[in-house]
């Protein structure tokens, strides 16, 4: 079982306000693009996260274009897990590839604020947050093994023998 | 029990297992699976992997088609990098400079059939929906882990039905009835579904009409989109095709999220104004607008029949505003040579060049400057999508693009020409 922060936002979040698309091809060491993490959605975050830290947001989060950095960019800000009422289809799939858990969890973000810990227990799949319980669903054995191995890359890094 | 979509069915084929429902995780093994310039990138990934072999080269496609012929020398090498690769590897379909757009080729070649699955480095890869396959746009990455290893995880999605009744009146396509789809639901309507397309109007189109409709459902966030195929199409792919295929049919019990229906006979042409492809109004509504530049092309209508259109309409007529006719292949641009419509167009004053992108995402071969409005036939135009964020981009059928050429304003083609269709 772990401890997270949770920072709270809304429905339809693109990933332009995650990771604004003029610096995708400008910024390239994990530092920097982490430092631009949310800019035009909540510019306290990126100043502020600690590693560990949460997304709880509302519907659709990470619609909008597929760069990939919109997932990147917080992973590298420590982000180890996204929960969220609904994902956009291809977020969902770049947070897999990327090593970050999705969660899809629809009653949380309006449950919570900015600054709330929540109890997040992966091996039992739960959720505990204000004294209520929630299940994290369950992702099939080939997408955990992607999780497990750290994204895409890693996971056929070890099966092509690079690692 | 409740009986299966199309996506149901198809991704259950292409994992080898009996039955799947929306939400399953499968292993999917697509029957063939395709980039195009970004080939290059991805092969980046692919060694960044530390795979050394393409698992299934015979079922690999590049096609070069989105920065074509190279109009600077960093595109260059990046196609001789991938033709270098090509070689390498074995990959069984390389498509050159010239052949054509990546969706309109592999449908020409028949590389996809009826029922089979298809995964493209391209967000417009929902376009096989024409022919009755699934086909679904994937990340660089993804198709990295697709060359290294052949197959993918895919989620089962839910699916939406789209049932199209009656008929269209002339000068009214199937561009006007997705954008209309686009205006009613918005561009998240469709997001993550199959969307299914069901109704008597489907056989009322010709092949060219009907692939508009899942090229612009990428458009409505859509997984991927289907249309069933009927004798048209078999008849089409019989004469080309090298091996066998089963179609797949929805059940017709399947459970839809959505169910929509479109009554089309009423429809108008339609217009996207910018900068979004669900910002539509009637045409009506923006007649008069001044452009500086329109242009015909596209996977979306870029096709023989597309370029008939605009040739009906500026027969006989000199352009008022820069025309740019791109076909969407090398067998497109020799039918329309051949009948004549090339001629037409040239002598009305219209520009054509190599098959292929073009201007589409603002590459190359017709980029505009900026406030200058351009009126076009492809399927996006959010802001800065042909280049500069200032340049407005309207979005329509080719009828309406080249009827405003003729204008130098938008205009209505039904005013122009007496139509046969
Ligand atoms: S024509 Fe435009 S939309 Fe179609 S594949 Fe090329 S760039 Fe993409």
């Amino acid at each position: 079982m772990t401890i997270h922060r949770c920072w709270v936002y809304g429905d339809h979040i693109n990933t332009d306000v995650i990771f604004p698309g003029k610096y995708t091809y400008t910024l390239k060491t994990p530092e920097e693009i982490a430092a631009h993490a949310l800019e035009d959605l909540d510019p306290t975050f990126a100043a502020q996260v600690q590693p560990g830290d949460v997304i709880v947001a509302g519907k659709n989060w990470g619609c909008g274009s597929s760069r990939e950095q919109a997932v990147t960019a917080l992973r590298y800000a420590g982000v180890p897990m996204i929960i969220a009422a609904s994902f956009s289809r291809i977020y969902f799939r770049n947070c897999i590839n990327q090593g970050v858990l999705p969660i899809v969890c629809p009653e949380l973000n309006v449950l919570l604020q900015t600054g709330d810990m929540l109890e997040i227990d992966t091996d039992s799949g739960q959720i505990a947050v204000h004294g209520q319980r929630f299940s994290i669903p369950k992702l099939s054995p080939s997408v955990q093994a992607i999780l497990d191995a750290g994204g895409l890359v890693p996971m056929l890094q070890k099966r092509f023998g690079k690692v | 029990m409740s009986g299966y979509t199309f996506a149901e069915k198809a991704l259950a084929r292409a994992a080898g297992v009996s039955s799947a429902r929306a939400g399953d995780i499968l292993d999917v093994r697509p029957d063939l699976m395709f980039s195009h310039d970004n080939s290059a990138a991805i092969r980046r990934i692919f060694l960044e992997m530390g795979a050394k072999k393409i698992a299934r080269p015979d079922r690999i496609a590049i096609t070069f088609d989105h920065a074509v012929p190279a109009p600077t020398t960093k595109h260059a090498q990046n196609h001789a990098e991938i033709r270098e690769w090509v070689k390498e590897q074995g990959i069984a379909h390389l498509f050159e400079v010239g052949r054509g757009i990546c969706h309109q080729v592999i449908s020409e070649e028949v590389l996809i059939l009826p029922g089979e699955t298809i995964l493209g480095a391209d967000s417009h890869s929902t376009h096989f929906g024409w022919l009755g396959a699934f086909g679904a746009g994937v990340g660089r990455t993804e198709m990295a882990a697709l060359w290294a290893t052949g197959e993918l995880w895919m989620r089962v999605p839910d699916s939406m039905r789209i049932a199209l009744t009656g008929t269209l009146t002339p000068g009214v396509t199937a561009k006007d009835v997705s954008l209309r789809i686009l205006g009613n639901y918005g561009v998240e309507g469709g997001i993550y579904a199959s969307v299914e397309f069901a109704g008597d109007t489907i056989s009322t189109l010709s092949l060219d009409q009907r692939a508009v409709l899942p090229n612009m459902m990428a458009e409505f966030g859509a997984k991927n989109a289907y249309l069933p195929p009927d004798k048209a199409v078999f008849d089409y792919l019989d004469a080309r095709r090298t091996r066998d295929y089963t179609p797949l049919y929805p059940d017709p019990d399947a459970v839809y999220a959505h169910d929509y229906t479109i009554d089309v006979s009423q429809l108008e042409p339609q217009i996207a104004l910018p900068n979004q492809p669900d910002n539509v109004v009637n045409l009506s509504e923006a007649l008069g607008e001044p452009i500086q530049q329109a242009f015909i092309g596209t996977c979306t209508n870029g096709r023989l029949e597309d370029i008939q259109a605009a040739a009906e309409v500026l027969r006989g007529h000199k352009v008022r505003c820069r025309l740019v006719v791109i076909p969407a292949s090398s067998e497109v641009y020799l039918a329309a040579t051949r009948a004549g419509y090339i001629e037409t167009l040239i002598e009305a004053g219209a520009a054509i060049a190599t098959p292929g992108c073009g201007p589409c995402m603002g590459n190359h071969l017709g980029v505009p400057a900026p406030n200058e409005a351009t009126i076009s036939s492809a399927n996006r135009n959010f802001k800065g999508r042909m280049g500069t964020p200032d340049a407005p981009v309207y979005l329509a059928s080719p009828y309406v693009v080249a009827a405003s050429a003729v204008a130098g304003k938008i205009a209505d083609p039904r005013e122009v020409l007496p139509l046969s269709r």
